[in-house]
Parts: structure tokens; sequence; C-alpha cells
């Protein structure tokens, strides 16, 4: 289906399967800003490339402008404040896997970045990128909601703000307005008695999840206090599971009957039948993977 | 039609495989197809062109990446290194033997991929396990050899250039 073979077997045939378009590389954020506000719906923006050449390759989409932003400092870098760590939307996969400060304050999206593809897609995807492709079996998305996260758009009419939770609107649709773009994202430092938890499954190492799960609980003793549970994979957007996150508080740990939860993980999530996979068994996974990632936290906790 | 913005012709000045280039490039051309066809360096190969296989890495600035996904637009500035180059240079040498040693190339349509993959890996310094080899390279297909082969081949590689490390 990808391959057009008649065209490949020809040596001297040029095989560029992305339509004809034009670039650029803006010299500065103003400048993006003003190319994507004059140029409407023809501009899209291009950050690591990682989903969007793929989808060139393939005929997906046919933008008439790319805007490189991948070389503008101002969407670099990594740094803290007052208790917000503020990451650059062109922090690389790669980077949060390798960062101390993530590593330390966030290691959530440390344990995430390590599932996102392999090593040459972590080099150059972004978490801007992730975020505005907004994937509904990605990781990061899941994370920043599950995080508390704000994002700051800007454009050439100002920066906004918008929580992580209201920015995910639908399957691959945020709340993004034209010519805008994501600036960065804030995390709160996470209160001392919360824990990160994660898991994911999928077919393969790297591959897009079945379903997994972010979260980030709070427990006394063996007892969780609280937790903010955030499925991907088997739901349409990132969101919080409100119905699971409420029934898992109160829990004793280790969680051995997930009596407790199942019904509500078929209230939060959505999955469908797919081929080879039916929604039941997608289900099941998300119980058990559930399990895991408390127990998980018992681990953390006892190590 | 010249006040649009942009160019379907980008200007590029970058380096490659440690020797300046200078280039008209196509804005729609990817990396990959640039060194193939307009350079004829065939040692980057294409497999699936969208990210899955692994035949097409190259390394940017020291960094392995798809040149599938990667714009030849995108590599001005920068420094690219392909197979010609780490091969000619000497750099990959002795991964190169030993895949030779352990057969961990047979049909060969992966294995530049493969190598500078490991090579970034290699070039750390530092130790890993089997497992950890295995994750590192799980990004890049082989089809032929099932592996082992080549996870023997950079474990053999790593654990030679560590324990030099460790006698100078
Ligand atoms: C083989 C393979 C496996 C992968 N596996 C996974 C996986 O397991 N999990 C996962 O989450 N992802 C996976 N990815 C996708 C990868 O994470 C991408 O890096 C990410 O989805 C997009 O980031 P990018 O920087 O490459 O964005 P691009 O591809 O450059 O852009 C993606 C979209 O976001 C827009 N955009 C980019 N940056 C901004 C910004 N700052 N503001 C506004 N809009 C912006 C672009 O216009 C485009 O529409 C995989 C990709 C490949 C090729
Ligand atoms: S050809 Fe680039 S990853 Fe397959
Ligand atoms: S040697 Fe044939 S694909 Fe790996």
């Amino acid at each position: 289906m990808l391959f057009d073979s008649t065209l490949s077997l020809k040596h001297n045939v040029q095989i560029m399967k992305a339509r004809n378009f034009r670039y650029i590389r803006p010299d500065s954020l103003q400048h993006a800003y003003r190319i994507l506000e004059e140029n409407g719906g023809d501009a899209v923006p291009i950050a690591g490339g990682q989903s969007l050449l793929a989808g060139l390759n393939m005929r997906l989409s046919a933008p008439k402008l790319l805007v490189d932003i991948g070389g503008l400092k101002e969407l670099a870098g990594q740094s803290q404040r007052d208790g917000t760590i503020r990451l650059g939307a062109l922090t690389r996969h790669g980077e949060l896997l390798q960062s101390d400060l993530v590593r330390k304050q966030l290691p959530l999206l440390a344990q995430a970045a390590a599932h996102i593809g392999h090593v040459a897609i972590r080099n150059r995807g972004t978490l801007g990128g992730s975020l505005a492709y907004a994937d509904p079996a990605a990781e990061l998305p899941a994370c920043s909601v599950a995080l508390r996260a704000t994002l700051v758009l800007g454009s050439a009419a100002g920066e906004r703000e918008v929580k992580a939770e209201d920015f995910f609107k639908g399957l691959f649709e945020t709340d993004l307005r034209p010519g805008e773009l994501i600036v960065a994202v804030k995390f709160p430092a996470p209160q001392a008695n919360t824990t990160a938890g994660f898991a994911e499954l999928a077919r393969r190492r790297g591959d897009f999840a079945l379903v997994g799960l972010a979260a980030m609980v709070s427990a006394r003793r063996d007892r969780i206090e609280g937790a903010r549970l955030v499925y991907f994979g088997c739901v349409d957007r990132a969101k919080v599971a409100a119905s699971v996150s409420v029934a898992v508080s109160g829990l004793a740990m280790p969680v051995l009957d997930t009596a407790a939860f199942e019904r509500e993980i078929r209230q939060d999530l959505t999955p469908d039948d797919t081929p080879g996979l039916r929604a039941e068994t997608k289900l099941h996974m998300a119980t058990v993977l559930t399990r895991r990632v408390l127990n998980s936290l018992v681990m953390q906790a006892a190590s | 039609m010249t006040d649009l913005v942009g160019h379907e012709d980008v200007d590029i000045e970058a380096t490659l495989n440690g020797k300046p280039l200078k280039r008209r490039v196509k804005a729609r051309q990817h990396l990959a197809d640039f060194l193939r066809q307009e350079l004829e360096l065939t040692g980057t190969h294409l497999g699936c062109e969208h990210g899955i296989c692994g035949a097409c890495t190259v390394l940017i600035d020291g960094r392995s990446v798809r040149s599938c996904l990667t714009l030849a637009a995108q590599i001005s500035g920068k420094s690219v290194d392909t197979i010609e180059g780490l091969s000619q240079s000497g750099r990959l040498a002795d991964l190169q033997k030993a895949f030779i040693e352990r057969n961990a190339a047979q049909c060969g349509f992966c294995s530049s991929g493969m190598l500078l993959t490991a090579y970034e890996l290699v070039s750390t310094g530092e130790a890993a396990s089997r497992a950890e080899i295995r994750e590192y390279l799980s990004g890049n297909m082989c089809r032929c050899t099932g592996y082992h082969a080549i996870i023997d081949a950079v474990e053999a590689v790593i654990a030679a250039r560590t324990a030099g490390a460790r006698q100078s």
C-alpha cells in the first residue's frame, strides 16, 4: 500500500512521494508567527518531523508551505523556577530521558519517553510536536494531563495559557488556533507524597500503545489516598479517567482484587474492536495494567 | 507569484562525511533520496520511507536519525555522517569486523543502518547489557539474521572498547 513498486524499481525516476511544497526557516519566533498569520491554512509548522514527514511521504496531507521551527531558540531549553518546571516545545523525547531536571522532578516523563518509538525517533521528535499531534495512543499528552501541565501557546496576537486537560479536544484535535504555536509546557513540581506510575502494552517495543496508563498517586502507608489516572490508547483523547481515579482511592496496597475498579474502567475507556483484538480484551488488558501500575508504586515505596 | 513566502528550492550548506557541502535542494526531497539520487551515496538504504525499518539511518551531529523522515533542506548548518564516510575513516572498522566474524550481515540490506545505530551506542563509551543493546537496536529491522548475531557483534565491540578504555 505504501510503496509504488513500479516507481521504485525504475532506477532513475525521482522517488519523492511528498507533494511539492515551499520551505522556510524563520529567524525568530516573531518571524514564525508572522509567516503563520500571513499564510493561514497554507502554512504548517514542522518541528521534529517524525509524524509530519511520515504523513507527507504517504501523501496523507499536502501543505503548501512548511515553516521549520526546529531551530528557534525561543522554543528550546528547560528551566525551573518557584516550583514550576518549564520545558521548551522543542525538548526532544531523548532529552526527557537524559535530563537530570526531568528525571528528578518529573520522572513520569522520563519513564514515558523510553516507550516512544526508537532512539532515532527520540533524537528528533519533540514534546511540542507530540502534544500538537494529539495522537490518542501517545504517551506525552496523557502524562501532561496526569502532571497538571499548562501549555504556553503563542501567536502574532500574543501568548495565552491553557491547561493540558482543556487542550485535548478529541481524536487528533486540540485547542490550537490557526497560526498558533506551542511555545513551552509548564509543570508544577509534584507534591512530596505523590508518586508517578507508568506502564503500557504494545505489540512490539516502540510501537504506539494498545493501552497505557500514566498515573500520579498519593498514598499514606499502604493506602491510596488520591489518584489521577490518565489512559492512552482505548480513549479518544488524553483526559483524567474520573471514575477509575475515584474508585482506586482508599484501596489498600497491594491491590489484589480488581473488582473495585472494573466497572469504572468500562465507564472511562472506549476501546473499539480491531482486527485480532476485541474491545473486551482491551478492557481486560487495561484492568491488569491498572493493577500493575498501582502495585509498582508499592515496590517503589519499598525500595 | 514572486511574493510567495518560502522556496521550492533551498540552498543548503552543511558538512557531509567531514567535507563541506553546498547545494541547492528540492524542499520536498528527503535526505535519503538526496544522498542516494543526487550524491550517489547509495549505502544509505530505503525500506519503508515512514520511519519504521531503520534502513535509512544516518548520523546528524553525531545522533542517529531517519533520513527518510528528515528533509535535505533541514541539514543546513549541520554535520551528516553516512556509512560511506564512517567506513572510509575507519571509525566503523571494529564494528564491521565483528559483524563479518559473526555473520551479522547476510543480505546486507539492514547493515548500514544497523552499523550506524550500533556506532552511536558504542561511541557513548559505556558498558551495555545484551538487553540494553537489544533495546537500542530495536528500531532497526533485519529480515535475515534473527538478530542474535548482530547483538553478539555489538556486545563484543563494547567489551573490547570498554576493556581498552580501562587499560589506557
Ligand atoms: C516509527 C515511529 C514510531 C513512533 N512511535 C511513537 C510512540 O510510540 N509514541 C508516540 O507518542 N509517538 C511516536 N512517534 C511519533 C513521535 O513521537 C513524534 O515525534 C511526535 O508525534 C511528533 O513530534 P515532532 O516534533 O516530530 O512533530 P512534527 O512531526 O514536526 O509535527 C507534528 C504535528 O505537530 C505540529 N507541531 C509541531 N510542533 C508544534 C508546535 N511547537 N506548535 C504547534 N504545532 C506544532 C506540526 O505542524 C504537525 O502537525 C513515532 C514516530 C515514528 C516515525
Ligand atoms: S526507510 Fe527510513 S525508516 Fe524505513
Ligand atoms: S542482513 Fe538481510 S536484512 Fe539484515
